[in-house]
């Protein structure tokens, strides 16, 4: 039905549900998305794999499920990874030019990029992204592209992502096993900031926080590259086994109420309420103080949006998020969550619907499935377009190189 | 401490308490001198031995040893070990008064530089003539210290190791591992120094406290000599209920061993255990059951000591070795050529036979050979089979703090707080 050398998968392994999702690049070089398979995960926690036999049949199922929407056969992905043990920084790189015109050449350029990206990392983690900003020229900051330019000093500042090399394999052992390939390996929040922002808001500055089931992973952007990036294993199960430790019921009847009564800023009107939680046959088990959910997991909440505020403090980079804050992942189902987060963080607060990508059916534009389109949305940046047949597509093609790209 | 230091008697071979003399060498070895400046090591006869005055201002250490000559000026050997060499054979007499007495010294040098490259050696034959048994405890320069240096380090290595009874050899380059993009480099150098120290605490425990299962020191010498130049050393400590279980978890991820790499390739392992007195036999099998279970091949010398005042710490010295290729003759060489190329001087060649010094020759008589393979025999495999039953009961746990579905996973620890526990538990929110 398709052509599928045009097509571009991206997968996602939550901690709460693996979401498989197809795209495809038409004729003028656009990306559409076409299909989404999803399972609710089993066998990982805090985003990561514990229970891989589990995990893969997940998987499976979400692959299948996707393959028969679109009528396909996915052969590669693109792996959306993430963990507690996922860092980034950045990593400034140093380059003196030393021809005698100071003409910078792009093998000054590549130099530079290669001398920012020599970083002195622990022996058993590898580098999952190295995103360069921009450079500066004898301390003349924000050159996007010095190539041509006449200087004696380059730098630039590149942004790298890494994290743990064995456990970021598991994930791509266990695709392996399903005989899929995988492409390359993306940091979730990375993937998510790709679906959700424009690059409007990019050059405006945005702080994207994902707030997914096992991990919290945010990553800000300022004037149009990525200067911060962060994983919090912390995320919605946490909230879930809070409640169930607080209320002391079970964590299945701890996940309900959470959806339930959940909120991320406590009502006034709760006060004194209280809750009946009935068995199946509707037969009352148990009162709960409604007060008491509220407060346990709004303090989760808090503390979360806490820590992420005061890392971005620590990085100086507070006063530049005034693009806006975009929270996407199922914790963006939370009510009053944008709220909390206008309070925390002193910024507009946008829950996440994707921004960047048209045709896009609007059942499929929730924030959950976020990641998995941004993953997508990589892949179709990583991939060679494809080549249209004809004379008059080629033309069209030419003449779209000198539009505006979006 | 013995008293009569002057009977070069091997008393200490039955008293389990030698006469020690701590020699630091250079720069390096006289700011490592420095921090052995504690009440653990105040039995030892600490000396310092430099070329410059600065370094030797700065050291507290009583017996202090300035080997100079006109030519330097009081500038040191500017980093020409041939010229610490020359002045260490001028000053022979100087060594040897300084090792008199001594029945095990331990010298403490950084190879690369002038001092430490140069004198080391002549200080080891020295020390062994005059009837000691010699452990080196070098590092070898950074990579990026330039290649003079690391050549000028690994000759004069291959010198010590052919006088001394042993060396542990530190590459300071392996220290990479424990450091990362923001440690500063005083803090990179102390990180070595403390692997040194660490080194040199547990040899001392092992030569000074009386032990259950004993190592003579002989045998760890007979462990050392002969073997690759970068044996390698571990030491680790843990305290509390789970400390076995602590303490090797902590040994196979240390640096040092490339995450029991080092374990499994090396010939001949050396292992002290050090506890108070409420060490179980379990713990001491738990601890050799997983030693050696990482190395199959390599010949096992356990030892266990135990100390009142180290109640409930647990604390384990390793050391690897391992069989190298012999590298020839060649140090032989170049000790027998150098001084006389550098001072014309006629030196005794120097050759480590055993003829030379009979007394010295700390080379395993065939009574400890014995003695060792019956320790070997006796303690680490039987004692093995002997508590097996009991290894696979576990502690249970008796935490106030449940983790709910969190229990099992790695934690989420945050400036400190863990952040799997309920939130309003750690703020102490009251719910009733």
């Amino acid at each position: 039905m398709f052509d599928e050398a045009n097509l571009i998968v991206g997968l996602e392994i939550g901690t709460s549900k693996i979401c498989a999702v197809i795209g495809e690049i038409n004729t003028e070089g656009a990306l559409n998305i076409i299909a989404l398979g999803q399972a609710p995960a089993r066998g990982v926690r805090k985003g990561e794999i514990v229970d891989a036999p589990l995990a893969e049949e997940c998987v499976r199922h979400a692959i299948v499920e996707a393959e028969q929407m679109a009528n396909v056969e996915i052969r590669d992905v693109f792996l959306g990874v993430t963990g507690g043990h996922v860092r980034g920084f950045t990593n400034r790189g140093v380059h003196r030019v030393l021809s005698a015109d100071r003409n910078i050449t792009e093998d000054d350029v590549s130099d530079v990029v290669k001398n920012a990206r020599a970083i002195n990392l622990p022996a058993e983690n590898s580098i999952i992204h190295d995103v360069r900003q921009h450079f500066l020229l004898d301390g003349q900051a924000g050159i996007t592209n010095p190539e041509g330019m006449v200087g004696k000093l380059l730098e630039v500042d590149v942004h790298v992502v890494h994290g743990v090399t064995n456990r970021m394999q598991n994930s791509v052992r266990l695709v392996r096993n399903l005989n899929l390939e995988v492409n390359e390996i993306v940091f979730n929040g990375l993937a998510s900031a790709l679906a959700l922002l424009s690059s409007e808001q990019k050059e405006l500055g945005a702080l994207v926080i994902d707030l997914g089931g096992g991990t919290t992973d945010y990553v800000v952007y300022v004037n149009g590259v990525v200067r911060h990036t962060g994983v919090l294993a912390v995320g919605g199960d946490h909230i879930s086994n809070d409640l169930g430790h607080g209320l002391k019921v079970p964590l299945s009847r701890a996940e309900k109420l959470k959806v339930e009564f959940g909120t991320a800023v406590p009502d006034e009107a709760a006060r004194g309420q209280s809750i009946t939680i009935t068995n199946e046959m509707n037969l009352p088990i148990k009162t709960l103080n409604l007060e008491h959910l509220q407060r346990i997991m709004s303090l989760r909440l808090e503390e979360l949006f806490q820590i992420i505020r005061s890392d971005l403090e620590e990085a100086e980079l507070l006063p530049y998020i005034q693009g806006g804050v975009f929270i996407c992942g199922g914790g963006a189902r939370i009510p009053h969550i944008a709220q909390l987060a206008e309070t925390i963080f002193q910024a507009p607060v946008a829950l996440g619907h994707t921004g960047s990508l048209s045709g896009l059916k609007s059942a499929l534009d929730q924030p959950e499935f976020l990641t998995a389109i941004g993953l997508v949305k990589y892949g179709s940046m990583r991939s060679p377009k494809p080549a249209p047949a004809g004379f008059l597509p080629n033309l069209k093609t030419m003449f779209n190189r000198f539009l505006p790209q979006r | 401490m013995i008293p009569n230091a002057e009977t070069p008697t091997p008393a200490w071979e039955t008293t389990g308490s030698p006469v020690i003399k701590i020699i630091g060498i250079g720069t390096a070895g006289v700011s490592l001198l420095e921090n052995l400046a504690t009440a653990e090591f105040a039995a030892a006869h600490r000396v310092a031995v430099s070329t410059d005055q600065p370094s030797l201002n700065v050291s507290t250490t009583p017996a202090k040893l300035l080997l100079e000559a006109k030519g330097l000026r009081g500038l040191g050997t500017g980093g020409d070990a041939e010229r610490g060499y020359a002045l260490a054979e001028e000053n022979v007499a100087v060594l040897k008064s300084a090792c008199a007495g001594a029945q095990v010294v331990l010298l403490l040098a950084g190879l690369g530089g002038g001092a430490g490259s140069g004198i080391t050696p002549v200080v080891a034959r020295v020390a062994r003539e005059s009837g000691a048994l010699v452990l080196a405890f070098v590092t070898l320069p950074f990579d990026c210290e330039g290649n003079r240096r690391s050549a000028q380090a690994k000759a004069s290595l291959a010198q010590i190791k052919a006088v001394a009874d042993g060396v542990i050899c530190l590459p300071n380059q392996k220290a990479y591992k424990l450091i990362d993009e923001h440690t500063s480099v005083v803090d990179t150098f102390r990180i070595t120094g403390a692997l040194l120290l660490e080194a040199i605490r547990g040899i001392w425990q092992l030569m000074t406290r009386p032990g259950l299962i004993q190592i003579h020191l002989a045998d760890l010498c007979a462990l050392v000599r002969d073997k690759n130049a970068e044996g390698v050393f571990a030491f680790v400590e843990a305290s509390g209920p789970a400390r076995s279980r602590e303490v090797i978890e902590k040994l196979l991820a240390h640096p040092l061993l490339d995450e029991g790499k080092a374990l499994a390739e090396c010939d001949a392992v050396m292992v002290s255990l050090m506890a108070g007195s409420d060490l179980t036999m379990a713990e001491v099998n738990r601890v050799m059951e997983q030693i050696t279970r990482q190395c199959e091949r390599a010949q096992v010398i356990m030892g266990a000591t135990v100390d009142d005042a180290w109640k409930t710490r647990l604390s384990v010295t390793l050391i690897t070795a391992k069989h190298s290729v012999p590298p020839a003759p060649e140090p032989n060489e170049t000790i027998a050529h150098r001084p006389a190329r550098i001072a014309g001087r006629p030196t005794p060649t120097v050759t480590p036979s055993p003829s030379a010094s009979p007394a010295a020759n700390p080379g395993p008589s065939p009574l400890q050979m014995q003695q060792r393979e019956q320790l070997v025999k006796q303690h680490a495999p039987g004692g093995r089979r002997k508590a097996d039953g009991k290894m696979k009961q576990e502690m249970l746990q008796l935490g106030t703090i449940t983790k709910g579905r969190f229990d099992k996973c790695e934690p989420t620890i945050h400036k400190g707080e863990d952040l799997d526990v309920p939130t309003y538990f750690r703020r102490g929110m009251p719910l009733n």
